[in-house]
């Protein structure tokens, strides 16, 4: 079967995952890099650090995706879809294949995306999670396929479903397979979502392009990060279409809310405690 | 036939054919028998011809594709449909010129037809973005398929377009959430839909018409994730290889066909659309017709359930 070849599974089965995951955090302490906003020194508390926000003045540093997981899922709950899935050179796109092993090498991931099931303070959901340091976080045919899977199962098993995304855009070393995943998870998410069933999307630092213009921004509730670059096309693009210098503000979540496209930016330390939130609020009950 | 704005792969060919027309004035003005040589002459024009369309790199489709005398979305509507009323606007900010859309019939049907619109001259061009559409064309797209889906019209969409606009309004207005909503409307929509890209796909702003039950595409048209130059600028750093780029990117209609990106190919004349529209039309006329035909009468819930197996089987089957 060319789905074995693939290493796609069969949607079933789930995997359960080793208590230590191989994936290597780029915590802001580990690397010693500063802040980039305030240049202060990285946090060394271990609440800044769990949380990777800048003591200092806020900042959000990027967040990979089993970091993610551990924050915001409830302890050894997380049980993981599809994780054997990775991608293949579906085009034989010069340098494909290198890139591919040298994400994996570093970030310790299949693919940009990890998705799953687990509770949010008792509360079942079914997850994913984009991990921007995988080829930056783009979408291919298996971050396409998981992110799919993943709102199919959650309508099988009517689950809430709540998406992290951090993407630079399309995978282009896919080609039109890559784009052809926009159309595929919008109309994953519409069929979930003709179901009746809560759609949240966190957008966080980055979310840009195909991501952006696809499952990213159908949530029901969309949600963002503090100071998360947020958008279509890229600033560079922009500057060199118009010939203009970009405001520093220009598509930062801020800027976004006030343009009325998301409905909120909550901190990453009250992420969880509002997610419980809104998904009790959904089940017609109080907190 | 005219030959505007030659390509560089037809240059020499071109040059040929010029020496041929010189020829046969000559021998007519001089009264002299030079039928051997003519013909000689019009054997290797027409070898070198076939020869080159025969063998057309991803680099020069592209060049044609985007060649500025190709018949655009409007000129589509006026040969192929009668009774054209373009409606305008978004009902939220403005009217988008990038995007043209309405109502019309064809072959008796009445139909909602909305494409992106280039213009064919630098003013013209300048009121139509170029094909680049702000938010404001997805969301009049966005409800004249709506609408298409009320009265139950079939929905035919024509692809031409660079890619969505890339500015600061765009921005401001939410390029990505028209686009998202359009996707989410047409992988919904209870009419039947065939897209066609007529010329240039380009990426998200392309595929924001191009869910639908049959994906044709014309055979010198490109359909491409990126543009070649972005695509050389991004991974290479360096825009000079944006040819050799073009052909990793696999944005013709036979690598398409191949991939299970489109379902048909709709054959152009040999020279490309724009070197004779009215064939052009006919074929594109025909194969619409035929589409209709086979989707007309449809379950709706049943269309919407192929098309989603549709987009879900890309990539997955052998290539």
């Amino acid at each position: 079967m060319l789905k074995d070849k693939l290493g796609f599974k069969s949607r079933s089965k789930y995997v359960t995952l080793p208590p230590r995951q191989e994936s290597k955090p780029d915590t802001p302490g580990q690397q010693g890099e500063r802040c980039p906003h305030c240049g202060s020194l990285p946090p060394v508390e271990d609440e800044a650090r769990r949380l990777m926000v800048c003591p200092e003045c806020g900042y959000h540093f990027p967040m990979g995706a089993w970091e993610r997981i551990q924050l915001i899922t409830d302890e050894d709950s997380f049980v993981e879809f599809d994780a054997g899935m990775s991608s293949r050179d579906i085009l034989g796109f010069p340098g494909y294949v290198e890139k591919l092993d040298c994400a994996r090498q570093k970030t310790g991931l299949n693919e940009a995306v990890v998705t799953g099931r687990a509770a949010i303070y008792g509360e079942e959901v079914a997850l994913g999670v984009m991990d921007s340091r995988f080829m930056m976080g783009s979408m291919g045919l298996v971050v396409g396929e998981k992110i799919t899977r993943a709102f199919e199962t959650a309508r099988e098993c009517k689950l809430p479903v709540i998406m992290f995304t951090a993407s630079g855009g399309a995978r282009m070393q896919e080609g039109m397979i890559s784009l052809m995943q926009m159309a595929k998870t919008s109309a994953a998410v519409s069929r979930f979502s003709n179901s009746g069933l809560l759609y949240i999307s966190v957008l966080t630092h980055p979310t840009t392009g195909g991501v952006t213009a696809s499952f990213a921004t159908l949530g029901d509730i969309v949600l963002a990060e503090p100071g998360a670059t947020i958008g279509f096309a890229g600033a560079r693009v922009i500057e060199q279409t118009i010939r203009q210098k970009l405001p520093s503000d220009f598509q930062k979540s801020e800027f976004l809310l006030d343009h009325g496209m998301i409905d909120l930016i909550v901190n990453r330390e009250e992420l969880k405690g509002f997610l419980y939130k809104m998904l009790r609020f959904h089940k017609g009950r109080k907190v | 036939m005219t030959y505007n704005r030659p390509l560089e792969f037809e240059k020499d060919y071109l040059e040929l054919k010029n020496r041929l027309e010189d020829l046969r004035k000559y021998a007519l003005q001089k009264n002299l028998n030079l039928d051997s040589e003519i013909e000689a002459l019009e054997t290797r024009v027409s070898k070198l011809k076939e020869e080159r369309y025969r063998s057309l790199t991803a680099w020069q489709v592209y060049q044609i594709a985007r060649h500025q005398d190709r018949p655009f979305t409007l000129d589509y509507i006026d040969a192929i449909f009668q009774d054209f009323v373009e409606l305008h606007g978004d009902r939220c900010y403005g009217d988008d010129p990038a995007v043209v859309g309405g109502l019309a019939w064809f072959e008796g049907i009445p139909v909602t037809v909305i494409g992106h619109q280039k213009g064919k001259d630098t003013n013209q061009n300048i009121r139509r973005n170029f094909g680049m559409s702000h938010p404001e064309g997805y969301r009049k797209a966005c409800r004249l398929m709506s609408q298409a889906e009320k009265f139950k019209r079939p929905l035919i969409c024509f692809i031409d377009t660079p890619g969505a606009y890339p500015g600061t309004g765009a921005e401001e207005r939410g390029q990505a959430w028209a686009i998202s909503q359009d996707l989410v409307q047409m992988s919904q929509l209870q009419s039947p839909i065939i897209s066609l890209v007529i010329g240039e796909g380009g990426s998200g702003g392309a595929l924001a018409m191009g869910v639908a039950d049959r994906v044709l595409m014309l055979s010198y048209a490109v359909y491409s994730v990126i543009s070649p130059h972005g695509c050389a600028s991004i991974l290479l750093n360096d825009v000079s290889r944006s040819e050799e780029i073009a052909g990793n990117l696999k944005m013709t209609a036979p690598d398409l066909l191949r991939l299970g990106v489109i379902d048909e190919i709709i054959p152009e004349p040999l020279e490309g659309a724009h070197r004779d529209h009215e064939k052009t039309y006919q074929v594109v006329k025909e194969r619409i017709g035929f589409h209709l035909r086979e989707l007309t009468g449809r379950d709706p819930a049943d269309l919407v359930e192929q098309r989603y197996r549709r987009l879900r089987q890309i990539g997955l089957q052998p290539s």
